[in-house]
């Protein structure tokens, strides 16, 4: 028997994507347990029949281009696209309108353009956004959390009742506008007084989506704790999202944008930053990009939010940022070691 | 403490350095054969000096340096040069390359040999020059010649001496156990580098953190030296030089430089202990210390290893368990390459045989897509963007590689380690390399050959535009020649003979009689031109379109069979083509034929005036019998042949001018030239023809004459009268030269006042070699006189 001929290196550190996607998984565990705690079961019946669909879809796309369906569904990417798609949709989403997402984000967004790797738009965000425009009434109705109305919460026998559409009248008696809605919609109240009237205000931000947005944050800590990312792209995005809101709260008055903090631990700050953002397919490469990428998004973030039509900024920002990573790229190559910073700035290319 | 930097990236394999470390070094002992290959070292393979069949002492130098950079070779012990061939030599590829081939004898007989007592006495370039000749070459696996290294230049002060005992590969314990057991000759070595580098700052050894032992013992040999052991956390790769540097002084070497551009020289632990051996003992880089390890082998150990040592020997002493290894690599799971054949040699630059099974080093997953996680970039050392550069290696865009400084890039494979996507990244970058060093290369070459093509054109150009020149000068002198003639008054007999020497002059120019070429290559050879095809040179050239022309003739003949046989159109053509194809296949023939006879005698020894008179003659009987060894009855035929079709152009003229004169045409005076020209060749041919029948009839008697050659008659002549020349006085000499020469004036005037009465073509031959005689005989004259 011959030896093995190959080149090097021969030894292979420990890291694997199935093991980075499955890292990703974990992580969305504290978030996806605090929607379910606040909202009932519709966040985990999304996310449930999300991945089914993505699973099919990616296995129809592959066996379409005859690849190897059980080396490429065991990388877990499609499974990462349906979690986020799934905790982003409004819980209990009717199951053709996840399919609908899911088949968007599988088919279109990442296997048209090649599979894994390939996709130029963050395929949970593109699919967001896609069913938002085309869906608004489906995609606008959040239910209410608990506490801020009489009410039970969804049970899971009505989470999957609801999702496949038996009984869906009864969904309405239930849902309520978002906070970010609220102050959005507000032009009259005083931001305090607006806190003390509307149902659906918490401690910081709105019930439940604070604490989902601390487990988000969580989650995040975790992953950079394991080195999945790198910190530059979140943190600089919650910076700037910060800071943003620092300079526009003019003290809470009935034309504020909202505090800082209402605005990380609202919608999908936190998701966004440690989840989205952090995509590395779609972000910037180097960790100055990362910088420059992530601090856009916050800025866009809160732009949206305040100024903009949608109140769902974090997946607008995204696909409006991914357009611009190959540009930030080209600008922000690190300095290789031996060279001055400015022979390499600013690509000669 | 002292600070220290730290460099960008790195990762933190498992180092695995224990279980090659509970032994002591092993003297590995002698192997039946040694296989030396001549380039050991970065820079030109050393040139064998000696030869098989030699005995060799060990220690004796078996090849040489062979230009600056480069390093002899050394036997590492005695015994017989049983080789000097191509062998398998220690390379990613597995090529061969030349190697000494040295059965050993057991003896290991040194040569006399001898070190310095104190080295301090000696100048850098003596000292420099001691390393260089004992061969030795960077011993951390790069194997740059050491005496280059240390050749630093007065215009660039050496701040800081760097001795490197990182070690930052796993496996790897060649340098620890140096460390542990032999720290003062480290020591030592480093003194005398200092010696010779006289850094004006600082001497540093630097080792990881992860060698507690053999910093211990650095420390305690150093004592009072000066010479600080820096320690720093392990990282692989700090031991590269460029991250070794940047670690202990926070300097970067310029992309493309040197270290001693930033006022550093570095030199390995191992190679400090083979330079205090060269220098101390005289003993010239004939071992080195191997680890062999890895869990296919029972007993990893470090051996003292002969250079040339095959591997196979290392892995029995060591238990190699052949069953169990997956993959044999020559250096570290980093950066070392595998190995097909354990026959090759252990050479300067191996610091480790690593033997893993299976379980310990799998063999690589199938690569997954990468997903630009950035942990590559992460990793790498010089803070390349690896995922990007893999993307453009995969589209082969070199500019944007360049851009990205792909040959910044180190190979040293922690992006590879850490791609989670298993994709072997550094494969990719060394591919684009050589792509893009082999486009480089290309690209010289287009343009080198686009230079050649242009100088080529403009000589060309140049050569065209003389020859116009000339060729505008003659028409001048011909148009005022023209002229002349019609100015003159009267067309007698004496201008139509003008007329033809001014025909003859004119062909001379440009056909290829053979006595004129004959005559003009006479006349180049006693002016001292040499001709410029040696007749050798000549026969092969003859030869050559003799078997092309061959060849198209068969070609030819089947083109016609095959066109016959399918009743095609072209037959005709072919056989028209497969005619002129023999025809010229004849004269060829005839070329070469006749080339042969003038080889036949020598014309090399011939006194100056002898071969111009061999050749006149030569010339002089070709015209006379036109070709030298044609058969009689071929000339025969040849004449007839003439006669008849010159007969036929004649009455082809004859029509034309009638018709001509019918039509009152203009060119009528032209038409009646040619009748008279074609008259007058009619004429000539006739006579030649008679001429000839006459002369066939005695000479088929004269069978005894060695050949009817007029050729070879004048030759013969010539052989005569230069025998009886070199019997007779120098005055006797001249006076018979003059005698012959009067002899041939007379005959040569008759001739040419026949030719002239005739109107031959070869009147102005005549003439002109009359004139040459002419010379020659007041030549001769004068001297007698």
């Amino acid at each position: 028997m011959g030896f093995l001929k190959v080149s090097s290196p021969h030894a292979h550190g420990p890291m694997s994507t199935a093991r980075v996607m499955r890292l990703v998984l974990l992580a969305t565990i504290p978030g996806v347990f605090s929607l379910t705690f606040f909202f009932g079961f519709g966040t985990l019946m999304n996310v449930l029949w999300a991945s089914i669909t993505a699973l099919a879809f990616e296995a129809l796309a592959l066996k379409l281009r005859k690849r190897p369906i059980g080396f490429y569904l065991n990388d877990y990417s499609a499974l990462v696209t349906a979690f986020l798609l799934g905790i982003a949709l409004p819980p209990a989403s009717p199951f053709w309108l996840i399919m609908i997402g899911t088949g968007f984000a599988i088919l279109i967004c990442k296997q048209l353009y090649g599979g894994m790797g390939y996709n130029p738009f963050n395929p949970a965000m593109a699919a967001y956004v896609m069913l938002l425009i085309s869906f608004p009434v489906q995609m606008t109705t959040w239910l209410a959390p608990k506490g801020s109305f009489a009410g039970d919460l969804l049970g899971p026998i009505d989470a999957l009742r609801y999702c496949f559409g038996f009984g869906r009248e009864a969904i309405d008696a239930i849902t309520m506008a978002t906070p970010l809605d609220v102050l959005k919609q507000n032009n009259s109240l005083l931001v305090k007084d607006l806190w003390e009237e509307s149902a659906q205000f918490g401690q910081f931000a709105g019930i439940g989506w604070e604490w989902a947005n601390i487990g988000f944050l969580l989650g995040g800590i975790y992953l950079l704790y394991r080195r999945v990312f790198t910190w530059h792209a979140p943190i600089s995005m919650l910076a700037s999202l910060t800071v943003m809101s620092a300079l526009f709260y003019d003290g809470g008055s009935s034309a504020s944008g909202g505090s800082p903090l209402f605005h990380l631990l609202s919608g999908a700050t936190m998701l966004g930053a440690f989840f989205i953002v952090t995509d590395p397919v779609t972000s910037a490469v180097s960790n100055r990009g990362r910088l420059i990428y992530g601090a856009l998004i916050g800025v866009l973030v809160y732009i949206i939010r305040v100024w903009g039509n949608y109140p769902d900024a974090v997946a607008f920002s995204v696909l409006l940022m991914n357009f611009a990573a190959p540009f930030i790229d080209h600008y922000t190559q690190p300095r290789t070691y031996g060279h001055k910073l400015k022979d390499q700035q600013g690509g000669k290319s | 403490m002292r600070k220290i930097w730290d460099i960008h990236g790195g990762i933190h394999p498992a180092e695995n350095k224990s279980q090659s470390l509970h032994k002591p070094i092993e003297n590995a002992g002698i192997p039946k054969q040694l296989i030396l290959p001549l380039a050991q070292h970065i820079g030109a393979p050393a040139s064998p000096i000696v030869n098989v069949g030699d005995r060799v002492l060990k220690g004796q130098m078996i090849a040489e340096a062979k230009g600056f950079v480069s390093a002899p070779v050394h036997a590492p012990t005695s015994g017989i040069v049983s080789a000097i061939e191509s062998r398998v030599i220690p390379h990613p590829s597995g090529m061969s390359a030349s190697c000494i081939v040295i059965d050993t004898d057991g003896a290991d007989e040194w040569i006399a040999h001898r070190g310095t007592d104190d080295y301090t006495t000696l100048s850098k370039l003596e000292l420099v020059d001691l390393i260089r000749q004992a061969g030795i070459a960077g011993m951390g696996g790069a194997g740059f010649p050491s005496a280059v290294k240390l050749s630093t230049r007065d215009d660039k002060p050496i701040e800081t001496l760097i001795l490197n005992g990182t070690e930052c590969e796993p496996y790897i314990t060649a340098d620890d156990i140096l460390m542990r057991e032999r720290a003062e000759e480290i020591i030592a070595g480093a003194k005398i580098l200092r010696h010779i580098i006289k850094p004006n700052k600082e001497t540093l050894i630097g080792v990881e953190d992860n060698k507690p032992e053999g910093i211990a013992a650095l420390e305690k040999a150093a004592e009072g030296t000066g010479i600080e052991i820096v320690t720093f956390p392990t990282k692989y790769p700090s031991g590269g030089e460029k991250q070794l540097i940047q670690i202990l002084t926070g300097k970067e070497v310029p992309t493309g430089g040197l270290p001693s551009d930033v006022g550093i020289v570095c030199q390995n632990i191992g190679t400090a202990t083979a330079i205090y051996r060269a220098i101390q003992f005289g003993e010239p880089l004939i071992s080195r210390i191997t680890t062999v390890t890895g869990d296919a082998c029972e007993q990893p150990q470090n051996y003292e290893t002969l250079l040339g040592t095959p591997v196979q020997y290392l892995l029995d002493k060591s238990g190699f368990k052949k069953d169990a290894c997956i993959r044999l690599i020559m250096g570290g799971p980093m950066m070392g390459y595998t190995l097909q054949d354990t026959a090759v040699p252990i050479v300067k630059t191996s610091n480790c045989v690593l033997a893993p099974t299976v379980a310990e080093l799998p063999p690589p997953p199938p690569a997954q897509a990468c997903i630009r996680c950035g942990m590559c970039a992460e990793a790498c050392p010089v803070s390349l963007l690896p995922q990007q550069m893999y993307w453009f290696s995969r589209a082969q865009e070199h500019e944007k590689l360049e851009d990205h400084k792909l040959f910044d890039c180190i190979e040293c494979g922690a992006c590879s380690f850490a791609c989670p996507s298993n994709i072997p990244l550094v494969q990719y970058y060394r591919a684009s390399k050589a792509e893009i060093r082999q486009a480089q290369q290309d690209k010289m070459k287009a343009e080198r050959s686009k230079e050649r093509f242009e100088a080529r054109t403009a000589r060309l150009e140049q050569e065209e535009a003389e020859k116009e020149a000339k060729r505008a000068a003659r028409m001048e002198a011909a148009k005022a020649k023209a002229a002349a003639a019609a100015n003159a008054p009267d067309s007698s007999k004496a201008d139509i003979i003008q007329a033809a020497i001014e025909r003859s002059k004119a062909k001379k120019a440009e056909s290829a009689d053979p006595a004129q070429a004959a005559i003009a290559r006479a006349q180049a050879k006693r002016d001292g031109n040499a001709e410029e095809e040696s007749p050798q040179e000549k026969t092969e050239r003859l030869q050559k379109l003799f078997a092309s022309a061959e060849k198209r003739l068969t070609a030819a003949k089947e083109k016609l069979a095959l066109a016959q046989e399918q009743q095609s159109d072209n037959a005709d053509a072919f056989a028209t083509a497969v005619s002129k194809t023999e025809e010229k296949l004849a004269a060829i023939q005839q070329e070469l034929t006749e080339h042969r006879a003038s080889l036949t005698p020598p014309p090399a020894d011939a006194t100056s005036a002898d071969p111009a008179q061999a050749a006149i003659a030569r010339a002089l009987a070709k015209r006379a019998g036109t070709t030298a060894d044609e058969s009689k009855e071929d000339k025969t035929a040849r004449l007839k042949n003439t006669v008849s079709t010159t007969e036929k152009r004649l009455a082809a003229a004859q029509e034309k001018l009638a018709l001509a004169q019918e039509q009152n045409d203009a060119n009528v005076a032209a038409f009646a030239t040619g009748v008279e020209k074609t008259q007058a060749k009619l004429d000539t041919a006739k006579k030649e023809l008679s001429d000839h029948l006459a002369t066939l009839a005695p000479s088929d008697t004269a069978k005894q004459i060695a050949s009817d050659d007029p050729v070879q008659a004048a030759i013969e002549r010539a052989k005569a009268a230069r025998e009886a020349q070199a019997s007779m006085s120098d005055a006797d000499k001249v006076k018979q030269n003059i005698e012959s020469l009067e002899n041939r004036i007379a005959r040569t005037k008759e001739k040419l006042d026949a030719a002239r009465a005739e109107g031959s073509d070869t009147a102005d031959i005549l003439a002109d070699s009359l004139a040459k005689l002419e010379a020659k005989l007041a030549a001769a004259q004068q001297q007698l006189s």
